[in-house]
C-alpha cells in the first residue's frame, strides 16, 4: 500500500492560540482511518487545513499525484479538491435550493467540458454531452438509493438523507480521498448503523481512501482500520482500535485525571 | 439521439412563439392598433428586459449582489451614440454594438476582480460606486459632451433589431443559465465554501457571471441611445440601477419568467400613471411598497415557465 | 495654511451632518441588516418640519430642531411599523426594495403636496462670522459642529448606558438569542428607528440653516453618501459611523478646494471602493469569518 497523504509536523495558529501543533499524519491508499479526541481538539481545523480552508502556520502536507508525493502548500480549496481530495461538512452544506441531481452534477463539474459558445448555442454535442452526464449522475444516485429524490429540492430532504446525499456528492467528485466531518452528528443508532453500511460500502465498492473524524465511538471501533487519537491541538496516539481502547494517555483525555 | 429530438421540439416551440411575437407585432402596427406611442412603450419594456435578465443572472443567479449595472448601460449607450454619429451607416452602429461590449468586457473586470471578494451589501455599495465613477468621468469627458448628454444620434434600432436582440440575449442567458456554467453559479450562490469544496474555482465564475451580465447591459445601452437619440450622464444614475433592480425583484429574484412579466407590467404602469401628472409616482411607490409586502417573494418567486413541463402536463392529462 | 484650516472648518460642518445620518443607517443596520434607504428622506422630512415651524409658529431654532427630532423620531417609527415590520421574515432583497418604495413616496409625495421647487430656509439665526487667524468660522458652522457632537455624545450614552440601549446590542448581536433573554424585539426596533431618525431630523433642520435651501429630493444624495459614510467606519459601529462622516465630508471639500468639484464623488467612491479592500467591513467594523 502506498502513502497516500503524508502531513508532516502541521501548525496552525490564531493569533496566540496554538489551536494545531506539530500534528503528523499518514494515510495509505484504500485506508479507512478515523481521527478522534475530545471536544475542541482542534480535529475540524486539521479538516480545514488539509482541504485548504484555511491555510497552516508551519508544516507540509504533501498528496500523492500518480508517482510522486507533491506538496499542497499554498494551494488554494478548490485546487485541492481538483486533486481528488472531496470532503463533508460537520453542519451540512448542501445546496440547499438546487435539487439533488444539481447538487451532484456541480460535483462533477471539472469531469466534463461544455464550452461557452456550445452550451450557449446549443450545439448538437452539447446535448450528448449533457446526456452522458446526466445518466452518469442518475447511476450514482441510484446506488445510493437516492434516484427516486432526485429532482427534488435538497433542502427538502429529511436530515439523514442529506448527510447521505452529501457524501455521495462527495463521491461524485471521484476522488482518491474522502474527509467525513462528523458523519453521524445528530443521528440515531438506527441511522448510525444504515451509515456504518455505508461507509464499508464506499469504501469496498469505489476503492478510496476515508479520514472521518467523528463522536460515535461505536462507528469508530466498529469502522476504522486505524485510528488518530488528537487532544488540544496534539497527537496523542495512533493504533488499531483495540490499542486505542487500551491507551492510558487516550483514556485520560476522555475521562479527565481521575478517570 | 433521442435527447436530440426531444428538444428539438422544444426549443421549435420557442422559436415559433418568437416568430409569432413579430408577426402580430408587425401586423397590429400595420392594421394601426400599435400607434408610435405603444410601440416606443413596447421597445422600452424590451430594453428593460434585456437589462433585467442581466441583472438576474448576476443577483439571482450567482447571487452576486451588483448594483451597478446602469454603468455598463452608459458604456454600450456611449459607444454607440459617438461611433454612429461619426459614421452614420447601418455597419457603424454594428461595430459600435461590438466595441461597446469589448468596453464593458473590460470596464467588469477591472470592477470585478477586485470587488467581487466583498459580500452581500458591501458589493451592492462597492458596485454602486463603481457605477457612478464611471457616470461621473462621463460627465467630465469631451468626447460625450459632458452634462449635456448627446442628442440627434442617429436612429438605427428599431423595434424589430430591439425584439430580435432581446430573444437572442434572452436565449443565450437562459440556455447558459440551464448549462454546466448555470449549475455552477447556482452553487456559488448557495454556498461558497462548499463549491470551492466540489473543486470549483468561485472568483472565476463570479466573474464570468458579472461579465456577461455586463456585455447585456451594454448591448441594452447601445440601443437605448440609438433609438431614443438623446442620451444624458443623468440617464445612467443610481436610480437607473435601482428601476433595473426593482424589475428584478419585483419579477423574483432567480426567475427570467418573472422578469419578462414584471417589465411589461411596470412599463405599462407607468405608461397608464403618465396622465396622473405627479401623483405618477407617488402612485407608483405606494404599488411598489405593496406589492413587496404583500408578495415578498416577487410575482413568480423562482417559478419558470417551461414548455417541457407544458408537454409532460397535457401528456399526464390526456392519459 | 489658512485656506486648509478653512476647509478643514467647512468639512467638518458638512461632514458633522452626514455622521448624523450616518448614525441613523449604522444603527438600523445593525439591528435588522436593512439599508434604509428612506432615511435620507426622513432628514428631508425634518427640514421641512423645520421651515413650516420657523414660517409658520416662530419658533426659534432649538425649538425647531427638538419639534423636528420628535416629529422624524415618530415618521421612523411608523415607517417602520407599516412597511419593515410585516417583511422582517422576507428576504433582505425585499426589504430593500421597500425601503426604495418608501423613500420614492415620500419624496413624490412631499413634491405633490408642496411642489418640487427648491425654497429659502429662514433665518432664524443671523449669521456672524468670528475670524481666528484669518480662518473665517460662522456661528451657524459652530452650532452645527457644536450640535451634532452632543447629540452623538448622548447617543452614545444611550447605547452604552441605557437598558435600551443594552437591548439594541444584544438584537444587533443576535436578535433570536436576545428574545430568549426577554428582550422586546419589536419595541427595540421601534426604538432604534425613532432614535436613528430623530437624528437625521436634526440634521435636516441644521442642513437647511446652512445650506438655506431645501427641497423634497434634497435628501438623496446626502443620504447616499451618508451610507457610503457608514460603511466607509464599518457599518454597525457608532464610533465608525460618525468618523466616516465626517472622513467623507473632510474629503468631499478638500477635493472640491483643489479645483477637482467635478470629480468630488468620484473621489469619495474611489475611497470608498479602496478602504472596503482593504478592510472588508469598514475601519471598525469586526470581520466576522464564517464557521466551516
Amino acid at each position: 500500500m502506498r502513502t497516500i497523504l503524508k502531513v508532516d509536523s502541521l501548525v496552525k495558529k490564531f493569533g496566540g492560540l496554538t489551536a494545531v501543533s506539530n500534528v503528523s499524519l499518514q494515510l495509505k491508499e484504500d485506508e479507512l482511518v478515523a481521527l478522534i479526541g475530545p471536544n475542541g481538539a482542534g480535529k475540524t481545523t486539521v479538516f480545514n487545513l488539509l482541504t485548504g480552508v484555511i491555510s497552516q502556520t508551519s508544516g507540509t502536507i504533501r498528496f500523492r499525484e500518480k508517482e510522486d508525493l507533491i506538496s499542497l502548500n499554498n494551494k488554494k480549496a478548490y485546487q485541492i479538491a481538483s486533486l481528488g481530495c472531496a470532503r463533508t461538512f460537520q453542519n451540512i452544506r448542501l445546496f440547499k435550493n438546487m435539487t439533488v441531481l444539481d447538487n451532484v452534477l456541480v460535483a462533477m463539474t471539472n469531469q466534463y467540458k461544455e464550452g461557452f459558445l456550445k452550451s450557449i448555442f446549443r450545439f448538437p454535442s452539447f446535448y450528448r454531452t449533457e446526456d452522458e452526464i446526466l445518466k452518469k449522475a442518475r447511476d450514482l444516485l441510484a446506488i445510493f438509493d437516492l434516484d427516486k429524490d432526485m429532482y427534488k429540492l435538497a433542502s427538502n430532504l429529511p436530515y439523514g438523507i442529506q448527510r447521505r446525499l452529501e457524501i455521495v456528492r462527495g463521491l461524485a467528485m471521484q476522488p482518491k480521498i474522502l474527509f467525513l466531518d462528523e458523519p453521524a452528528a445528530g443521528m440515531n443508532p438506527e441511522e448510525t448503523a444504515d451509515l456504518t453500511r455505508l461507509i464499508r460500502k464506499i469504501q469496498k465498492q469505489f476503492h478510496i481512501t476515508v479520514l472521518l473524524i467523528e463522536h460515535d465511538m461505536s462507528l469508530v471501533m466498529n469502522l476504522a482500520e486505524r485510528i488518530y487519537v488528537l487532544d488540544q491541538g496534539k497527537m496523542l496516539a495512533e493504533g488499531t482500535p483495540s490499542e486505542i481502547q487500551q491507551n492510558k494517555a487516550v483514556i485520560k483525555a476522555y475521562l479527565g485525571e481521575e478517570g | 439521439m433521442n435527447v436530440l429530438k426531444a428538444n428539438f421540439k422544444y426549443n421549435l416551440c420557442w422559436f415559433i412563439i418568437m416568430i409569432t411575437g413579430f408577426y402580430l407585432m408587425n401586423t397590429l402596427i400595420m392594421v394601426g392598433m400599435i400607434d408610435s406611442f405603444i410601440e416606443n412603450m413596447l421597445v422600452t419594456i424590451w430594453i428593460n428586459i434585456i437589462l433585467a435578465v442581466g441583472l438576474n443572472l448576476i443577483i439571482g443567479f450567482a447571487g452576486q449582489f451588483s448594483l451597478g449595472h446602469a454603468g455598463f448601460m452608459a458604456i454600450g449607450a456611449y459607444t454607440t451614440a459617438i461611433i454612429t454619429q461619426k459614421t452614420v451607416s447601418i455597419g457603424g452602429f454594428y461595430v459600435s454594438f461590438i466595441v461597446g461590449m469589448i468596453i464593458a468586457v473590460v470596464a467588469a473586470l477591472i470592477v470585478g476582480i477586485p470587488t467581487l471578494r466583498l459580500r452581500g451589501d458591501y458589493l451592492a455599495i462597492a458596485t454602486m460606486g463603481a457605477a457612478e465613477i464611471i457616470r461621473i468621468i462621463i460627465n467630465n469627458m469631451k468626447i460625450t459632451n459632458g452634462p449635456a448628454g448627446m442628442f440627434n444620434i442617429p436612429q438605427f434600432a428599431t423595434w424589430p433589431i430591439v425584439y430580435v436582440i432581446m430573444c437572442i440575449t434572452t436565449i443565450i442567458t437562459v440556455n447558459f443559465i440551464n448549462s454546466r456554467g448555470g449549475r455552477v453559479i447556482k452553487s456559488v450562490r448557495e454556498d461558497e465554501i462548499a463549491a470551492e469544496a466540489m473543486g470549483i474555482n468561485t472568483t472565476k465564475w463570479k466573474l464570468a457571471a458579472f461579465v456577461l451580465g455586463a456585455v447585456t447591459a451594454a448591448i441594452a445601452g447601445s440601443l437605448h441611445a440609438s433609438y431614443l437619440q438623446t442620451i444624458a450622464p443623468n440617464d445612467f444614475g443610481i436610480m437607473e440601477s435601482i428601476s433595473i433592480l426593482i424589475i428584478v425583484v419585483l419579477g423574483g429574484v432567480g426567475s427570467v419568467t418573472g422578469t419578462f412579466l414584471a417589465a411589461v407590467v411596470l412599463g405599462i404602469l407607468d405608461t397608464v400613471l403618465q396622465d396622473f401628472g405627479t401623483l405618477r409616482m407617488v402612485i407608483y411607490a405606494a404599488a411598489l411598497v405593496l406589492l413587496m409586502v404583500f408578495k415578498p417573494s416577487g410575482l413568480l418567486g423562482t417559478w419558470e415557465f417551461s414548455i417541457r413541463r407544458l408537454f409532460n402536463h397535457i401528456k399526464r392529462r390526456s392519459v | 495654511m489658512q485656506i486648509f484650516f478653512q476647509q478643514v472648518i467647512n468639512g467638518l460642518s458638512l461632514g458633522s451632518i452626514y455622521a448624523l445620518l450616518a448614525l441613523g443607517y449604522t444603527m438600523v443596520y445593525g439591528i435588522i441588516k436593512l439599508i434604509n434607504f428612506a432615511h435620507g428622506d426622513i432628514y428631508m422630512l425634518g427640514a421641512f418640519w423645520g421651515y413650516y415651524v420657523i414660517n409658520v409658529w416662530h419658533f426659534n431654532f432649538m425649538l425647531a430642531l427638538l419639534s423636528a427630532m420628535v416629529v422624524c423620531g415618530i415618521c421612523g417609527v411608523i415607517i417602520e411599523y407599516l412597511a419593515y415590520r410585516p417583511l422582517r421574515h422576507s428576504p433582505r432583497i425585499t426589504a430593500l426594495i421597500t425601503a426604495i418604495g418608501v423613500s420614492f413616496f415620500l419624496e413624490n409625495g412631499m413634491a405633490y403636496l408642496f411642489g418640487s421647487n427648491a425654497r429659502d430656509f429662514p433665518q432664524v439665526v443671523k449669521q456672524v462670522n468670528y475670524d481666528i487667524g484669518g480662518v473665517r468660522i460662522s456661528n451657524i458652522q459652530l452650532e452645527i459642529l457644536i450640535t451634532s457632537c452632543v447629540l452623538m455624545l448622548i447617543l452614545q450614552l444611550i447605547i452604552k448606558r441605557t437598558k435600551m440601549g443594552r437591548a439594541m446590542r444584544a438584537v444587533s448581536v443576535d436578535n433570536a438569542a436576545a428574545e430568549l433573554v426577554g428582550v422586546d424585539l419589536n419595541r427595540t426596533i421601534s426604538f432604534t428607528f425613532a432614535l436613528g431618525s430623530s437624528m437625521a431630523g436634526a440634521a435636516g433642520v441644521m442642513i437647511g440653516l446652512y445650506y438655506n435651501s431645501i427641497d423634497p429630493l434634497m435628501g438623496l444624495t446626502p443620504g447616499i453618501k451618508a451610507f457610503v459614510a457608514a460603511v466607509v467606519g464599518g457599518i454597525g459601529s457608532v464610533p465608525g459611523a460618525s468618523l466616516g462622516g465626517f472622513l467623507i465630508g473632510l474629503l468631499e471639500t478638500l477635493v472640491q478646494s483643489i479645483g477637482l468639484s467635478a470629480y468630488k464623488d468620484a473621489v469619495v467612491y474611489v475611497v470608498l471602493i479602496v478602504i472596503l479592500l482593504i478592510r472588508p467591513m469598514g475601519i471598525f467594523g469586526k470581520n466576522v469569518k464564517e464557521k466551516v
